[in-house]
């Protein structure tokens, strides 16, 4: 009998700390397959953001480096420019772009800096207990939202792929989820491809995951997925907002 | 037969696996593992068409799919 499927080797055997039913281990699990199909883990130098995913050095069996919240860019577009020759990409929550990161998400995509951003939306603040974050949908309820988001007082959510897409920089935006094994064999698709442009030196690319986080959205896991489907995505449209030839 | 080995001290016993495996060959084990879960099992000598759905949605990677030839 032939062992068909199995982690790669971007992946430590190490177990995830996150919630059970959590999107991020599918996340790295598919960031993982793509580095090692493309042949490129040993010239990859990860970003870890703070939130959730602040371990993430634990996870991924190649250089990650840590960065202040919501900086990750930052950082990655000085380690891409001083070492071209590196695969440099950014692994970050909506708190950690969308919101505390905002400035420095804006400018890398503008200066069309050549990254890789993965964007892990999933509509609060994980790590801190599930605060309502720029993303969060109208009407949801969160620690910070007890009555849900009103747009009058916290404004709408942001929207990351259409806001960046009409920068110049910027070379491909695509917004996925990981809710079902065909969205997920699409997000793979999605991030291989973000991965291959910056080998092909085309320019600043996100993907924007649309993550389940049952713990902090007081659901079980069964029922986040359900939630993705239902209402997150009627919210936050997926498909390819940006792809530059 | 092909079949799954789920490395149950990795799992935290979501149920994603579960719900998406067409063959319905995976169940919640009775017992606990060393993190306080109850871990999926593969249910011995259940059908498996190793169609890796379970693999796909484990947040955990702790799936590993074997194809008979
Ligand atoms: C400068 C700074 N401000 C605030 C915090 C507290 N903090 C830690 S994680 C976090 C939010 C993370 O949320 P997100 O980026 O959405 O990631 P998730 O945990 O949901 O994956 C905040 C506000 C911090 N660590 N540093
Ligand atoms: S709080 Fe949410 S994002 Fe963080 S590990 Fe738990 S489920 Fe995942
Ligand atoms: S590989 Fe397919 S048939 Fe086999 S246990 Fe997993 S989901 Fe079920
Ligand atoms: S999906 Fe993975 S972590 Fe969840 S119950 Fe199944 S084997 Fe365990």
């Amino acid at each position: 009998m032939k062992k068909i499927l199995s982690k790669t080797e971007s992946l430590k055997a190490t177990p995830h700390l996150y919630c059970p039913g959590c999107g991020h281990g599918i996340i790295h699990r598919l960031v993982a397959e793509s580095i090692d199909e493309l042949g490129l883990r040993e010239k990859t130098i990860g970003i870890a953001p703070v939130g959730c995913a602040v371990f993430a050095y634990d996870y991924f069996n190649f250089d990650v480096s840590e960065a202040p919240h919501g900086r990750p860019p930052a950082v990655a577009t000085g380690i891409k420019r001083v070492r071209p020759d590196k695969i440099v990409f950014t692994y970050q929550g909506d708190g950690d772009l969308a919101a505390i990161g905002t400035a420095e998400t804006i400018h890398a995509a503008n200066r069309g800096e050549n990254i890789t951003v993965i964007f892990v939306n999933n509509a609060n603040y994980g790590m801190t207990g599930g605060q309502m974050a720029p993303t969060t949908l109208i009407g949801q309820k969160t620690a910070t939202s007890p009555y849900g988001r009103d747009p009058k007082r916290e404004g709408y959510p942001m929207k990351v792929c259409e806001l960046l897409s009409s920068l110049e920089g910027v070379a491909y935006l695509e917004r996925v989820s990981v809710s079902n094994p065909k969205n997920i064999i699409s997000a793979k698709r999605a991030i291989k491809k973000a991965f291959q442009n910056q080998v092909d030196g085309k320019g600043f690319s996100l993907v924007e995951v649309l993550s389940q986080c049952p713990v902090d959205w007081g659901m079980t896991p069964q029922n986040s997925i359900k939630w993705v489907e239902d209402v997150f995505v009627k919210a936050f449209p997926l498909g390819v907002y940006k792809d530059k030839k | 037969m092909s079949k799954i080995e789920i490395i149950t001290e990795k799992c935290k016993g979501c149920g994603l696996c579960i719900i998406v495996c067409p063959k319905k060959s995976i169940q919640l084990s009775k017992n606990f593992n060393k993190a306080g879960y109850h871990p999926a099992v593969f249910v011995e000598g259940a059908d498996c068409t190793a169609c890796g759905l379970c693999f796909q949605v484990c947040p955990d990677v702790c799936i590993e799919v074997y194809k008979d030839k």
